[in-house]
């Protein structure tokens, strides 16, 4: 079994498909998987196969579990009752701003987005993997909606929040959490970044063509903001900037946009509505790029939201869970007139901050929000744009990561140019995940360069047999395989050639053709060839997939 | 050697803790190993800061004050354990030479219990912890848990250790009653020691039938036997007969029921753990 514990290194979560198709490759010796398209292939039918499959089932058995545990249910909801009730409450009163503010960039009426935040913190309350942590309506979301929301119209983004439900729910049954440990560190602050400046471009059209007035609210709302802590911390100052913005407004009846001018507010319980668009094919091709944009972001803010709480409160969370979680409460918010949304990293912090450590905190959040909405909509209507935009500039603040800026000196070169890449993508296309993709992607690259150095090819010459022995170590892949071939000195004359790879790894088709090209031109030269040492990984790979030791071998690569 | 895991928090019941185990340790002929772990609540923040605001580098500043904070309280708790596993080893010492190894564990009591409790044979917990003051007090939510969880049974030590003669076992004819039965049958824990056994319910064939073949399974296993059919319910019954006959150990299947059932009717098992003032030895 040595042979599946050096082949899984490098790719731990393919260690059960590893597991599997190392079983046909050890006794099944009439399947001849000798091309190289055969391999690709058992990978995949059983990547797409049974495998997920077999493991929804248990993980569903696993997550009935995990939801219906005595001990965990009293500790997560009862375990921190009056200081969760407090941030809870807290956080609602942040989480109204946010709410209408993100309505306004989706290009939706305020109550599609105070809807969709009662609806998610509620569910997440329950079904999230991470207690304390605060979802609702967001920005990153709300950005992804802007032209399925222009061109199609509401119905159409409810149909989509339903289908990213699904598909996060799916994400999270298949244990797509595994799958956050390819987003490197530097790819998470490029998203952070990224998404803290799309908050702040969303509001600059609050300040086009307007007045002094805003200006000046503007920043009368960040002072109250970031200096009244400094005197009292009993009162949480967001709310005591709208509040006084707000009745300063009313009574030198300024000439501002008021939150009433923006759309609909909730003036009821949020109400079970099936979409009203055609059920067909033609929707489903619409909405689905749309949701799975969405459901990825949603997904990537919500596992980067947890692991930062996790981090805060020294405890650990189920991503798996989460990600079910999500899905779940997106379902549940498309049903009920709200758009999509996922985990809040700011509104999370100011949880957490507050002293929410809980479920109780996030089912709070989602209740307070929703009767204070209801109950004083009167007063909801008349809060100012620039009150909220303050709000807003604030988050954005708090969400940057604004080390990053020196760490640009700090870090190596390779991750600060993930992070400005992941960072100028997401600016660039508003798409936080296609952000992330490039980023990820560059990572990977760079990893893939970084490793391939890690090779070293080496050789003796014994004159009287006029045989060279080349010893190979480290490791050899499609990065790393144009360095190892051009170890070879094939103008040698020589009469044997050693290739003694004992101390190589061969990861995948590239290095085994790659050997195979170094064996061919050897033989082709006149030389005898001989490969020793090849550990049980290499001849996992190498008898199956190289072609230097069959017969006609040599016919065979001409024919090419 | 069987292990014999101990659970200590050094409240009021860590001597008798500590009897019960050496006794166990001693008709298992096994080792005792003390646990104590650091529960740092993590479910209460440190910090309640309301003022709802979130400036540069929010969360790595918060961080930075719930680490400094934390760390002061985790060095504290980590000294107080170590001094209550210094008396616990001192304590041992006095009642016997069995041999003792100590564990310092971060988490919660119930986590940690599942990491380490394959490799031990009994489990052993006070009837109420460290901040159970009144006898009345409610039993502590965590035993209910604890039991729950265990693969191993557990006994339950009560306020003092008295020498143990005379052990009752409670039976309903439940799968886990069935356990405990087989148990007592089996396990050199209570060999030779003067076995009752009762169940408490209604005098019909079915359940005499039960009684019956629970009292052949431990004659056979060469007990004597004293088994009665008792009308009533369980609790007041089960408390009646443990002090008319002077009974030192009480032996039961706990928690047969539902999370849910036992969330909206009360758990029997607590009712009975809670109204006999002897150490109780609970299976699964």
């Amino acid at each position: 079994m040595d042979s599946l514990s050096i082949l899984s290194c490098p790719v731990p979560e393919l260690g059960s498909n590893l597991l599997l198709l190392a079983i046909p490759f050890r006794n099944d010796e009439n399947v001849a998987v000798s091309a190289n398209s055969s391999i690709t292939e058992v990978l995949s039918s059983s990547a797409s196969g049974m495998v997920p499959e077999q493991a929804a089932t248990q993980n569903m058995n696993q997550f009935i579990n995990r939801v219906f545990n005595r001990q965990r249910i009293r500790q997560d909801w009862l375990g921190n009752v009056r200081a969760d009730l407090l941030a809870g409450t807290v956080v609602a009163l942040a989480l109204i701003p946010e709410a209408i503010a993100f309505s306004v960039i989706a290009g939706v009426d305020p109550k599609v987005g105070l809807y969709a935040s009662f609806c998610i913190a509620v569910v997440t309350a329950f079904c999230g993997g991470r207690p304390g942590m605060i979802s609702a309506a967001t920005g990153a979301m709300a950005l992804l909606m802007v032209t399925l929301v222009k061109e199609h119209g509401l119905p159409y983004l409810l149909a989509a929040t339903l289908l990213t439900g699904v598909l996060q729910i799916l994400a999270g049954l298949a244990r797509i959490g595994g799958i956050m440990r390819f987003v490197s560190r530097s790819v998470m602050t490029g998203f952070v970044n990224a998404l803290a400046i799309l908050i702040f471009m969303a509001q600059l059209p609050e300040f086009k063509g307007a007045g002094l007035t805003v200006y000046a609210m503007v920043a009368a709302g960040l002072a109250i903001i970031y200096v009244l802590p400094r005197f009292t911390r009993a009162v949480p100052s967001p709310l005591v900037a709208i509040v006084g913005l707000t009745i300063v407004s009313i009574l030198l009846k300024l000439d501002v946009r008021r939150v009433g001018d923006l759309g609909e507010l909730p003036s009821t319980l949020p109400m079970f509505l099936w979409p009203q668009v055609p059920w067909t094919l033609e929707t489903l091709g619409i909405i689905l790029p749309y949701s799975l944009g969405l459901a990825a972001v949603g997904l990537l803010e919500s596992l980067l939201t947890a692991q930062i709480v996790d981090d805060l409160t020294d405890t650990p969370s189920d991503k798996n869970r989460e990600s079910t979680g999500q899905g779940i409460a997106n379902l549940v918010a498309g049903l009920f007139g709200g758009m999509a949304g996922c985990a809040m990293i700011g509104q999370s912090v100011i949880n957490v901050k507050s002293g929410g450590r809980g479920r109780l905190s996030t089912l709070t959040a989602g209740i307070v929000l929703l009767i204070l909405i209801v109950a004083g909509g009167q007063w909801v209507r008349q809060i100012p744009m620039p009150a909220l935009v303050a709000v807003m500039i604030m988050v954005s603040i708090g969400t940057f990561s604004w080390a990053s800026f020196k760490n640009l000196r700090l870090h190596p070169k390779s991750s600060s140019l993930v992070m400005i890449a992941t960072v100028v993508v997401v600016v660039g296309s508003h798409n936080l995940a296609l952000g992330v993709g490039v980023g990820v992607l560059l990572s990977a690259l760079s990893f893939a360069r970084k490793v391939a150095q890690v090779i070293r090819v080496t050789s003796t010459l014994n004159p009287a047999t006029e045989c060279r022995t080349y010893r190979v170590a480290g490791q050899v892949f499609f990065a790393s395989a144009g360095a190892f071939t051009a170890a070879f000195d094939f103008k040698e004359a020589l009469d044997r050639v050693l290739i003694d790879v004992s101390h190589a790894h061969f990861w995948d088709l590239t290095a085994v053709g790659e050997l195979d090209k170094v064996v061919l031109k050897f033989r082709r030269e006149g030389a005898t060839v001989d490969i020793v040492g090849l550990n049980e990984a290499s001849v996992t790979i190498v008898d199956r997939l190289g072609s230097h030791d069959k017969p006609g071998a040599l016919e065979r690569m001409l024919e090419h | 050697m069987p292990v014999i895991l101990t659970c200590t928090d050094g409240s009021l019941y860590a001597p008798s803790i500590y009897q019960h185990a050496a006794w166990a340790a001693a008709r298992l002929s096994g080792s005792i190993e003390i646990l104590h772990v650091i529960d740092h609540h993590r479910e209460h923040s440190p910090i309640i800061d309301i003022s709802g605001a979130i400036g540069f580098n929010a969360a790595a500043e918060l961080t930075e004050e719930l680490v400094k904070l934390e760390e002061a309280q985790g060095r504290v708790a980590r000294l107080k354990g170590k001094a209550i596993l210094e008396d616990a080893r001192r304590q041992l010492a006095n009642i016997g030479d069995t041999q003792v190894s100590v564990t310092q564990r971060h988490g919660s009591l119930i986590e940690t219990l599942e990491e380490l409790e394959p490799h031990a044979e009994l489990v052993v917990v006070g009837k109420r912890g460290e901040h159970a003051g009144a006898v009345q007090s409610p039993l502590g939510s965590n035993l209910e848990d604890l039991v729950r969880i265990s693969v191993r049974p557990v006994l339950v030590a009560s306020r003092l250790f008295k020498p143990i003669q005379r052990f009752l076992i409670a039976f309903d004819n439940s799968p886990s009653a069935r356990k405990a039965v087989a148990y007592a049958a089996e396990s050199p824990l209570l060999r030779g020691l003067e076995c009752h056994l009762v169940m408490v319910g209604r005098a019909d064939a079915a359940h005499s039938a039960a009684l019956e073949e629970a009292r052949a399974e431990l004659t056979r296993a060469g007990h004597t036997v004293a088994a009665k059919l008792k009308p009533g319910k369980p609790a007041p019954v089960l408390a009646a007969t443990v002090t008319e006959t002077a009974i030192d150990l009480l032996v039961m299947g706990a928690y047969g029921h539902s999370h849910i059932r036992e969330f909206i009717v009360g758990s029997t098992t607590t009712q009975v753990v809670r109204s006999c003032a002897i150490p109780v030895l609970m299976l699964r």
